[in-house]
């Protein structure tokens, strides 16, 4: 098999978004996958939409069913996994019947012909089939009988047909390859290295794989074939990485760098659970990863690791951090670092596990009993949940409190190129446990004072077995210094004060407020979170039509950077999108009595870079 | 932790007051407990208590080693993150029967079927307290408190049943009248490697008073109190005469011995594998109105949780090294740009 990447004779694009939809048993997200893998070892630049019901095995053939991966690959810098798919794979009616109205006009629509049967188009509530009753005139249509051929060439492999038939997700990849001119080899080693052991299933896939590649080259499809050069990054090495890898390595990472033991508390949950696994992967890093009997277990259990002198995470979704709330607040007043991470889904209740929402934030800020202030971390892409975890720990060790750290489905599935950091440049995280004493009584003997605190302050960390240091902690208000129950009206007034300022002064610590796109626009457009790669694709086109609009990105939520409030009075039209009915907008204004305006969307879905040009447009004409 | 400094009960005792009802079983637990430490040949700063929400849950403001406070009926969770991080450390628990059983039972069971390294000192006083008096998950059919006017219908829990099916490698019951045999009890769930899970029958002398008098004062002991003594046949009575033995079904049942003959005793044995004996000992009363077995119902020996933790980490850094970031961060296809 030749490979075509660099084949001169093939036309140029820039860029191409790609779906492969089909049913939940056919492979798509890993077809998707691999083929992100390949482009990315190809050195483009991408950004992905992993698309999966919360059933495992819906109905097999109904619209239910259908799983779907968006990806965009570009050899320009891309911060989205594309406005609409140029090209959808559907490998069966149920998937051409949900995504055929997300793709562009005139765009290309592979289909597995073979799956195109009464049985297939009814489940799909198609009275006609499609492919032949003209409602795809409109688009270019390529029909392949995928299942056959895949059978085809498996015949002499001695795999049961119905194991071929598994295959043909590996015909699409090729075919899809071949018309993208991405390399083979990433995807032929990779077939070799995830089946090892299993000689007959890297048989069958790599068959099918060749097969499909072929068949490109032999059926006339030439006029279909594109390259896309590789973009141009920074120098440096990369690898493709989505958002709970990368922030279960930030974790990794926040532990070397503070000389920290981790112990992770966590219960299985969506999209969080492969945080959990990630980690438990880890264990010569000396992480503990701990399933507990539920969601409330494990924060107490990352508590206690943390009273013992671990840095302690919590890993869960929204429903979890309710579940959570009581214990949090402990953490809050025991004054005890410990990292919450929240991967938001769409809610409230089990609402839509698997689809993306950031409707968490004003839980994160408020959702507790009693005055309970915590800081707020949110990361904004894929790879920069590394930095995102890192800074979360760094915040918690070195002020002695809990902190969430926000993420969603959207980011923690995702992936996208991250250009590796240099391990020696991440910052270190002093961490100083308490050894002796830091009082005298009335009497000049020293005495250790749980709670008294330093400029900052931060109360010390005396962890058990610290020589004379102990002391108690507990739910119960506590007396300035000493830490001994007390119920004194004006000592809790001092307290709830001492334990909001302590979170306050973080905001000394932390970036000032970064202004992209044009700054001297007279509208700012303030996101958090994910909506980062829309708001700035939107803000970067609206620049190149001479738009003038200006973009801030808050990574830190609580509390804000000092100069925020300065930097939004600067603007006459600030505009808040949000995946959720308006939350951060509610923050900004009461903190700033700024009038902010909302941009929402709550369908499960991320906002597209056209979609918030539209409305970023508009809102800027009601001015 | 051998050597440590020599104590007596006042370097236990923190300098806070009291704050129990004059007269509650509280405070004879607790002296046992700051006697018995200086005993255990352990030093106050690798000794943790650790307790939820009740009226026992005050317990750690009142001993001088680490501890903490925390919240209803999640102080077995907070007890695993730590003996899990810390297994050089001494951790107990104390808790109610509200307090580990109702709002805390599922942690309880998950901490007991893991086997982490904690003592459970589960003060069973059959009533809420700190709450005023309401039933608790422990208190018994028809019990009529200001939530229960008409009497409580809730079947309630065994303590101990429950902490046998829980797979407890340890499981005992003493109660507060008796320091000497609370002190013995406790020593023997510290010594054990595992979780250990103690009832302690405990009086509650503003809301349930005399709850169990029929059994544990002195003068009803000897009628009432079954000693479970490791290796011996199970006897008790005033004059020794009555004991437990095994009939034709399997149950375990209460005979005159002059009856049954002193071999059919059945021998009281912690270390059986399978805890159906101990369990049936634990269902020989319905409450604590009628002959009830005290002392160590069962202990063996099981991997304990956070060393099988530990054992897996030590055999990942055999296996892999030390953890390098570096190379974590580089173990997925990598390319280089330029």
């Amino acid at each position: 098999m030749t490979d075509v990447a660099d084949s001169p004779a093939v036309p140029e694009v820039d860029r191409v978004v790609i779906r492969f939809a089909g049913d939940s048993g056919d492979g798509m997200q890993l077809t998707g996958d691999r083929f992100t893998s390949a482009s990315a070892l190809f050195g483009n630049d991408l950004a992905t939409l992993p698309e999966f019901p919360a059933e495992i095995r819906a109905p097999q053939g109904t619209l239910a069913g259908v799983s779907a991966f968006q990806v965009q690959i570009s050899s320009e810098r891309v911060s989205t996994p594309g406005d609409e798919p140029t090209v959808l794979v559907a490998m069966n009616p149920a998937a051409l019947k949900a995504d055929l109205n997300r793709l562009a006009g005139g765009g290309t629509v592979i289909v597995n012909e073979d799956a195109f049967e009464e049985r297939n188009l009814d489940k799909a509530g198609y009275v006609d089939n499609p492919l032949e009753d003209g409602s795809l005139d409109g688009y270019t249509v390529i029909k392949i009988p995928m299942t056959k051929l895949t059978k085809e060439v498996c015949a002499d492999l001695d795999v049961k047909p119905r194991d071929a038939e598994r295959s043909k997700n590996f015909f699409a990849l090729g075919l899809v390859s071949w018309m993208y001119t991405r390399p083979t080899e990433p995807t032929l080693d990779w077939i070799q290295q995830k089946f090892k052991g299993r000689d007959k299933v890297i048989a069958a896939n790599t068959a099918a794989f060749k097969a499909g590649h072929a068949y490109g080259e032999t059926a006339e499809l030439g006029s279909h074939v594109v390259a896309i050069a590789p973009a141009d990054l920074d120098p440096g090495t990369y690898t493709n990485i989505n958002g709970n890898t990368a922030l279960s390595w930030g974790l990794v990472a926040a532990s070397q760098q503070s000389g920290l033991p981790m112990f992770l508390g966590s219960y299985p949950i969506t999209p969080a659970s492969d945080i959990l696994h990630e980690l438990a992967k880890h264990k010569n890093f000396g992480v503990r990863t701990f399933q507990a009997e539920d969601e409330i277990a494990a924060v107490c259990s990352a508590i206690g690791a943390s009273y013992g002198g671990n840095l302690a995470v919590t890993t869960t979704s929204g429903p979890g951090v309710a579940l959570k709330g009581e214990a949090i607040g402990l953490a809050c007043i025991l004054e005890l670092p410990l990292v919450i991470v929240d991967i938001q889904r769409g809610g409230p209740s089990t609402g839509l596990p698997t689809k993306t929402e950031a409707s968490d934030l004003l839980m994160a800020m408020y959702g507790r009993h009693g005055e309970s202030p915590m800081p707020v971390i949110a990361a904004y892409s894929p790879s920069q949940c590394f930095d995102a975890a890192l800074e979360a720990a760094r915040i918690a060790l070195t002020y002695m409190t809990p902190v969430m750290l926000l993420s969603d489905g959207y980011l923690a599935n995702g992936s996208e190129p991250w250009k590796l950091p240099d391990v020696e440049s991440l910052p270190t995280i002093d961490v100083t446990f308490a050894t002796e004493p830091n009082a005298t009584d009335d009497d000049g003997e020293p005495i250790f004072l749980p709670f008294l605190r330093d400029e900052n302050l931060v109360r010390p960390w005396a962890v058990p077995g610290a020589d004379g240091l102990m002391h108690r902690v507990g739910g119960l208000e506590k007396a300035d210094k000493t830490g001994n129950v007390s119920y004194d009206p004006e000592n809790h007034a001092l307290m709830t004060e001492l334990r909001q300022k302590r979170i306050e002064k973080i905001a000394d610590d932390i970036p000032l407020t970064s202004v992209t796109g044009d700054a001297d626009a007279s509208t700012v457009v303030v996101g958090w979170g994910s909506t980062w790669g829309a708001i700035s694709g939107a803000v970067r086109r609206l620049g190149a039509a001479d738009t003038k609009v200006a973009h801030v990105h808050l990574t830190h939520l609580n509390p804000f950077p000092s100069d925020l409030g300065e930097v939004l009075a600067r603007y006459d039209n600030v505009l808040v999108p949000e995946l959720n009915m308006g939350q951060l907008v509610k923050l900004l204004r009461a903190e700033f009595l700024v009038d902010a305006k909302p941009i929402n969307k709550v369908m499960g879905q991320p906002f597209t870079a056209a979609e918030l040009e539209r409305e970023i447009l508009a809102r800027m004409g009601e001015v | 932790m051998a050597n440590a400094p020599v104590t007596t009960k006042k370097d236990w005792a923190t300098d806070q007051e009291v704050r129990w009802c004059p007269g509650c079983g509280d405070y004879s637990i607790l002296t046992a407990v700051q006697l018995m430490m200086p005993e255990l040949d352990v030093r106050r700063e690798d000794t943790v208590f650790i307790s939820g929400i009740g009226c026992a849950a005050r317990f750690p403001y009142y001993m001088n080693t680490f501890g903490m406070h925390s919240i209803h009926g999640r102080s077995p969770a907070f007890s695993t993150g730590l003996a899990m991080a810390r297994p050089d450390l001494d951790v107990w628990v104390i808790g109610g029967d509200g307090d580990m059983l109702s709002i805390g039972g599922n942690h309880l069971i998950h901490a007991l079927r893991r086997n982490v390294n904690i003592n459970i000192l589960l003060f069973n006083n059959m009533i809420y307290g700190l709450t005023k008096g309401q039933y608790s998950p422990t208190s018994e059919v028809g019990k009529v408190t200001k939530s229960s006017p008409y009497g409580s219908i809730d079947q309630p829990f065994n303590a101990v049943s429950l902490a046998l099916g829980a797979e407890a490698s340890f499981v005992a019951r003493t109660h507060d009248m008796d320091r000497q045999h609370m002190q013995e009890t406790f020593k023997r769930a510290h010594a054990h490697n595992g979780a250990s899970l103690v009832e302690v029958y405990q009086n509650c002398n503003v809301f349930n008073d005399g709850q169990f008098d029929t059994i544990t004062k002195r003068a009803n002991r000897p009628a009432n109190l079954i000693d479970l003594v490791h290796g011996e046949p199970i006897r008790f009575g005033v004059d020794n005469e009555r004991g437990v033995v095994m009939d034709d079904s399997g149950n375990v049942v209460i005979a005159e011995v002059a009856d049954v003959g002193e071999d059919a005793l059945l021998v009281h044995d912690e270390h059986r594998p399978d805890p159906g004996v101990a369990f049936a000992l634990s269902r020989l009363a319905a409450g604590p109105h009628s002959p009830t077995p005290m002392g160590v119902f069962r202990s063996v020996d099981r991997i304990e949780y956070a060393a099988g933790a530990t054992s897996q980490l030590a055999a990942a850094q055999e296996a892999k090294g030390p953890g390098d970031l570096h190379t974590l961060l580089r173990s997925n296809p990598t390319w280089e740009v330029g």
